[in-house]
């Protein structure tokens, strides 16, 4: 491992313990909802970081697409599968903040949906990638599928909004939109850059790996035209 | 597949028992199940004869662009779609006693447009997932995420012209946008995806 990747391992782990101290010590706890708010902090981060991986993906996408550059496809796979991930927190941690201040666990709420909605597009990516038979087409198939994916998701928003707004929501308690108190926003900062810096670090690593795979093939595929 | 989607109205019949009211309620969504479970099984089949025949490679040869390859496959199996759901929408009246409150021709344009939704993506994603191990069993995986919001809008349409309540005009306004969008994404895309490999 490079000492530049130690070095910003050791920043991210710093950032992240400042994080946690913001989130759970720091900020003031909230009037309504109690230390259950404090989800927050790891809730809306990781669902900025999920969409910042989403992005970088639709961006190396296009970028291999037009270059054809093995470091962009590795890119997108990376930024994918971290996303993911950070999706899945995002869709774990809704649910269990929701149900003990909504009464609900779930709710087919715009911005849930579309949640859900990109998290399977996503799954679909990384599942096209798993079942593709040759190595050389997989990553053409996949950045075609990952513009179709990106493209989708401003659409499930806008539809879902138009489907919701026509029904009453069961929601029973406000958003955290009401104004936030500044050391709240100062604690969410935090953990977003927190966040953001463990999601690049991963992101990074698993890039390392990607590019590992794709030498190794390449070496695999020169060593059966050599036999041949 | 036209025997497929039969089975499926005649087993929605069968599990819901609905009256007049509630049939003109849930059948939106039924027949839009129905249509999209049928077109997946269609659309697989619209590369399979290519692949076995080796007719990509030679089209692949050929100084014709692909995305007419695309467009052609489409519109052919729009057309195929189509004449599925005109037999399949006669036997829903027929079981479910349906009689549409709004106006039919809007049903007609909601039926174009959203099959040209379903079928623009299929025949891409079938494209796609005739590459992979799985082949049949991917396509759905790919198609239905891709496909929620142009199904929500073709249900929701179908069923605000059935009752009367309201007007479709902005789901019909979505799947206008989303049949756009997805045909030029598609068109620029499949010369990507067939010269793969």
């Amino acid at each position: 491992m490079k000492p530049v990747f130690i070095l910003f391992a050791l920043v991210t782990l710093g950032l992240l313990s400042f994080g946690l101290y913001q989130a759970l010590v720091a900020a003031p706890t909230e009037q309504t909802m109690g230390e259950i708010q404090r989800i927050f902090y790891y809730h809306v981060p990781s669902a900025w970081v999920a969409f910042l991986c989403f992005f970088a993906n639709f961006g190396a996408s296009i970028w291999y697409l037009a270059t054809k550059n093995e470091r962009s496809d590795a890119v997108a796979v990376a930024a994918a599968e971290v996303g993911v991930v950070f999706n899945t927190i995002v869709l774990v941690t809704g649910p269990l903040w929701a149900k003990p201040v909504w009464g609900i666990w779930w709710t087919w709420d715009a911005r849930l949906t579309s949640t859900f909605i990109m998290w399977l597009i996503y799954i679909s990516y990384l599942l096209l990638r798993r079942f593709s038979t040759a190595d050389e087409q997989t990553p053409k198939l996949a950045a075609a599928l990952a513009i179709f994916g990106f493209v989708d998701v401003p659409i499930v928003y806008m539809s879902i909004r138009w489907w919701r707004t026509q029904h009453p929501s069961p929601v029973i308690g406000g958003g955290e939109n009401s104004g936030l108190d500044p050391h709240m926003l100062h604690a969410l900062l935090w953990n977003f850059l927190a966040f953001a810096a463990y999601g690049v670090l991963i992101v990074w690593r698993r890039y390392q790996l990607e590019r590992g795979r794709q030498e190794l093939n390449k070496l695999y595929r020169s060593s059966a035209q050599g036999a041949v | 597949m036209l025997f497929f989607a039969l089975l499926v109205a005649v087993i929605f019949s069968f599990s819901f028992d609905p009256n007049a009211e509630e049939a003109r309620r849930i059948v939106g969504g039924l027949a839009w199940i129905a249509f999209l479970f049928a077109s997946t099984v269609a659309l697989n089949q619209s590369w399979a004869r290519e692949l076995r025949g080796q007719v990509l490679d030679a089209f692949r040869a050929s100084p014709a662009p692909g995305n007419s390859l695309f467009l052609g496959k489409s519109i052919g199996n729009f057309i195929f779609v189509l004449a599925i759901e005109a037999v399949l929408a006669p036997i829903f009246i027929v079981f479910y006693n349906l009689r549409s409150i709004g106006s039919e021709w809007q049903l007609v344009l909601v039926f174009a447009l959203g099959t040209w939704a379903l079928v623009v993506n299929g025949t891409f994603f079938a494209a796609l997932s005739a590459r992979t191990r799985i082949r049949e069993l991917m396509l759905p995986l790919l198609l239905f995420p891709i496909s929620i919001p142009a199904l929500l809008a073709m249900v929701n349409a179908t069923t605000i012209v059935l009752t009367g309540e309201g007007s479709p005009r902005f789901w019909i306004n979505l799947l206008a946008v989303y049949d756009i969008v997805f045909t030029i994404v598609g068109l620029l895309l499949f010369d990507t995806v067939l010269n793969a490999e």
